[in-house]
C-alpha cells in the first residue's frame, strides 16, 4: 500500500501535526514503507483464527458503582496553563 | 414499519409529492452513581471540575475500568427495547479533537455493540399501532462541557460530565412523519423511566436526539442522501426539524441540486437548520479498538438476572388494560405512559368498574393537575379519594352532577369526599315522599303546563325535571324524579 502526499496531508491534519510541505513526499515514502512491511502479515492465513484481544490470558475487570474518586477540582485543574473558578481556560472554540 | 402503508405525511412539491425518511439516535445518560469508567459521581450541576478524576482528565497513565450497573442497564434497556444482547461487545476509540474530550477520543462501541436489532411500538394519537426498528444500542462515554459566553477570548471547560456513561440507541430509518418521531421519543422515554436506566429529561439534556432525515418520490424505493441535525433537545423542536430540513432537501432536489451529506443544527428560534461547517473535516473518526480495554463478556445467567428484575412494561400494561379493564387502545396508551400515573389509576380502578376510572383519571383529573401545572405525585385528590368519589356515584348516595362540585371541592381542600357530601349536606334525595312534595309545588305552580303535557307534549317532562332538580339543588335523583314525574302527570 503506497500513501500520496495529499493522503499523508490529511493524516497530518487529523492528528493535529503540522508537517511542513516539503517533508510530505519524504513521510509518504516512509509510512508506504512501514506498512508495505506490516502487510506481509496478509500472507499468513487466519481464516479459522479468532482476533487475538490481549497477550495475557484475562478478562475485563469489572468495578462497583460506587463513588470513589473526584472532589479534588484543584489537583486536576493544576497542570492547566489557564484556570479560573475551577474551569479550565482554553482559547476561544467558537467565533 | 408493518408492510408498506400508504404515506400519511406527504409535502407536496411543485414535481409532485414526496415522503420523508426519519431514524433518530438518542442519547440517554445512563442512571448510575459513579461513571463509565472512573469512580466520579455523576450527580447533576456540582461545581465545576469537582466530580472529575484523573481518568476523566485524562492524565498520562490512568486506565478505564468498567462500572458494573452501567453494563447493567444498557443490557436492561436492550431487553426493554425487545433487543438482542450480544454477550461480547468490544470497545472502540472514536478520535476527534475538541476542548472538551481531553483523551482525544471518545471511547464508544463501534462494529460489535452490546445490544443489537430491537423494536418499539409507537402508540399513534388515533389510538393505532405502528412498529419501528432498532438498529442498536451501543454504551459511550459523554464529554465535557464547554461555555463561550463568559469571557471575551476563552472558553471555560467543565469536565464534570467527562466520562458519565451514555446509551446511544440508534433506530432504523422507518418512521414516515414527525408524528411519528414525536411519538417514538416519547415512547423511548417511557420505557427508560419505566426500566430506570434514564431520567428521560431532555430539558437537562440526559436525553438528547441527533435526527436523520432524507426525503424521496412517493412510490421511490430506494433511500436518497440524508442529513444528520445535531443534538435537538425537545420533541417539539425535532418534529419541526425535520419539517423544515425535508422541505429544505425538497427545494433542493426540485431546483435541480444535490443534498450534500452533512451535518446540520436546527435553530428554533428561525425555524431552521444550519450548516455545521466547521465539523466536516473532523467527520474521519478512524474507530479502532480500544487497547486499554479488553472486550465486554458476560454469560446467560447475568442477562436472566436482569431479566427477573424487569418491571411490566408499558405496552404489556396497555394490553392488560384492554383486556382485563376493558379500556379503548386509547386510554390505556395514555394511562400507561407513566408509571407512577398508571399506578395511580390503578388504584382507583381496584374493585370498580374500570372505564369509569379511566374517564375520571383522564378526563377530569389529568384537566386539573395540567391547569395546576404539577405531577401526580402532588394531585391534590388522592387515588383512595376519587375512589370513594366513585363509588358514592355508583350507589347512588349522590348524583354525577353533585359529584362533579363535590370533586372541585375535593381539589381545593383535599378532604375526603364522603366527608364533603356529609357536612354540605350533598346526600342525592332518593326519599319518594320529599321528591313528591317538589314535584307537587312545581305541578301546582305551572297548571297550563301540566295541561300541555297531558295533551300530548310529552317532551315538556324534561323541563319539569329541570324544574325539579332546580326546586332541591340538584339532589333528587334524576331517575327517580322522571318516574314519579311521569306517574303523577300522566298517571
Amino acid at each position: 500500500m503506497s500513501l500520496d502526499k495529499e493522503t499523508v496531508r490529511r493524516i497530518a491534519f487529523l492528528a493535529r501535526l503540522d508537517v511542513p510541505d516539503d517533508q510530505l513526499d519524504p513521510l509518504a515514502g516512509e509510512l508506504s514503507g512501514i506498512l508495505n512491511w506490516i502487510e506481509q502479515l496478509g500472507e499468513v492465513d487466519t481464516a479459522d483464527v479468532a482476533p487475538m484481544t490481549s497477550v495475557a490470558e484475562m478478562t475485563l475487570p469489572w468495578r462497583d458503582d460506587v463513588v470513589t474518586d473526584g472532589g479534588y477540582p484543584e489537583r486536576v485543574t493544576s497542570n492547566a496553563p489557564d484556570r479560573h473558578d475551577g474551569f479550565y481556560l482554553v482559547p476561544k472554540v467558537v467565533e | 414499519m408493518d408492510a408498506t402503508p400508504a404515506p400519511t405525511y406527504v409535502l407536496s412539491g411543485e414535481t409532485g409529492d414526496w415522503e420523508v425518511v426519519i431514524g433518530l439516535e438518542v442519547h440517554a445518560q445512563v442512571i448510575s452513581h459513579a461513571k463509565l469508567f472512573s469512580g466520579a459521581s455523576t450527580t447533576f450541576g456540582a461545581d465545576p471540575n469537582s466530580q472529575v478524576s484523573l481518568v476523566d482528565a485524562a492524565m498520562p497513565g490512568m486506565l478505564p475500568v468498567i462500572n458494573r450497573a452501567c453494563v447493567e442497564q444498557a443490557v436492561r434497556t436492550g431487553l426493554g427495547l425487545r433487543a438482542h444482547i450480544n454477550h461480547t461487545s468490544v470497545f472502540a476509540r472514536k478520535n476527534y479533537f475538541y476542548a472538551d474530550l481531553p483523551q482525544g477520543y471518545q471511547i464508544s462501541q463501534y462494529e460489535l455493540p452490546i445490544v443489537g436489532e430491537g423494536t418499539l411500538i409507537l402508540d399513534m394519537p388515533d389510538g393505532s399501532s405502528r412498529t419501528v426498528g432498532i438498529e442498536r444500542l451501543h454504551l459511550e462515554q459523554d464529554a465535557g462541557k464547554s461555555m463561550h459566553d463568559q469571557h471575551p477570548s476563552k472558553s471555560f471547560i467543565d469536565l464534570n460530565r467527562s466520562g458519565v456513561a451514555l446509551m446511544e440507541i440508534v433506530s432504523k430509518p422507518d418512521m414516515r412523519s414527525p408524528e411519528e418521531a414525536g411519538a417514538y421519543l416519547r415512547k423511548l422515554r417511557s420505557i427508560l423511566r419505566y426500566l430506570g436506566t434514564c431520567d428521560g429529561n431532555m430539558e437537562e439534556g440526559s436525553m438528547r436526539a441527533d435526527v436523520n432525515v432524507s426525503v424521496r418520490k412517493v412510490g421511490e424505493t430506494g433511500l436518497r442522501t440524508r442529513c444528520e441535525v445535531k443534538n435537538v433537545n425537545s420533541v417539539r423542536f425535532v418534529m419541526q426539524a425535520i419539517e423544515a430540513e425535508a422541505t429544505r432537501h425538497i427545494e433542493v432536489w426540485e431546483s435541480g441540486g444535490e443534498v450534500i451529506q452533512e451535518t446540520r443544527l436546527f435553530d428554533p428560534a428561525k425555524g431552521e437548520t444550519r450548516s455545521m461547517r466547521s465539523k466536516e473535516e473532523a467527520h474521519d473518526y478512524r474507530y479502532f479498538p480500544d487497547p486499554d480495554l479488553l472486550p465486554l463478556e458476560f454469560d446467560d445467567a447475568f442477562v436472566d438476572g436482569i431479566r427477573a428484575t424487569l418491571p411490566e412494561l408499558p405496552d404489556d400494561k396497555k394490553a392488560r388494560f384492554i383486556s382485563d379493564v376493558g379500556l379503548t387502545p386509547y386510554d390505556a396508551s395514555v394511562l400507561v405512559v407513566d408509571r407512577r400515573e398508571a399506578d395511580f389509576f390503578e388504584a382507583v380502578a381496584k374493585d370498580r368498574d374500570g372505564k369509569t376510572a379511566a374517564n375520571w383519571v383522564i378526563s377530569t383529573l389529568f384537566g386539573t393537575l395540567n391547569k395546576m401545572g404539577v405531577g401526580i405525585d402532588e394531585s391534590p385528590v388522592s387515588a383512595e379519594n376519587l375512589g370513594k368519589l366513585i363509588d358514592l356515584i355508583a350507589d347512588d348516595t349522590i348524583s354525577g352532577r353533585i359529584a362533579k362540585d363535590v370533586y372541585e371541592i375535593m381539589v381545593e381542600t383535599g378532604e375526603a369526599p364522603d366527608t364533603i357530601v356529609e357536612e354540605r349536606g350533598l346526600k342525592q334525595v332518593k326519599d319518594t315522599g320529599a321528591i313528591e312534595a317538589a314535584i307537587d309545588e312545581v305541578m301546582a305552580a305551572n297548571p297550563d303546563k301540566v295541561e300541555q303535557v297531558r295533551g300530548g307534549k310529552e317532551k315538556l317532562l324534561g323541563w319539569f325535571t329541570g324544574q325539579v332538580m332546580k326546586a332541591t339543588q340538584g339532589k333528587a335523583n334524576p331517575g327517580m324524579v322522571n318516574d314519579l314525574l311521569k306517574k303523577k302527570i300522566l298517571g
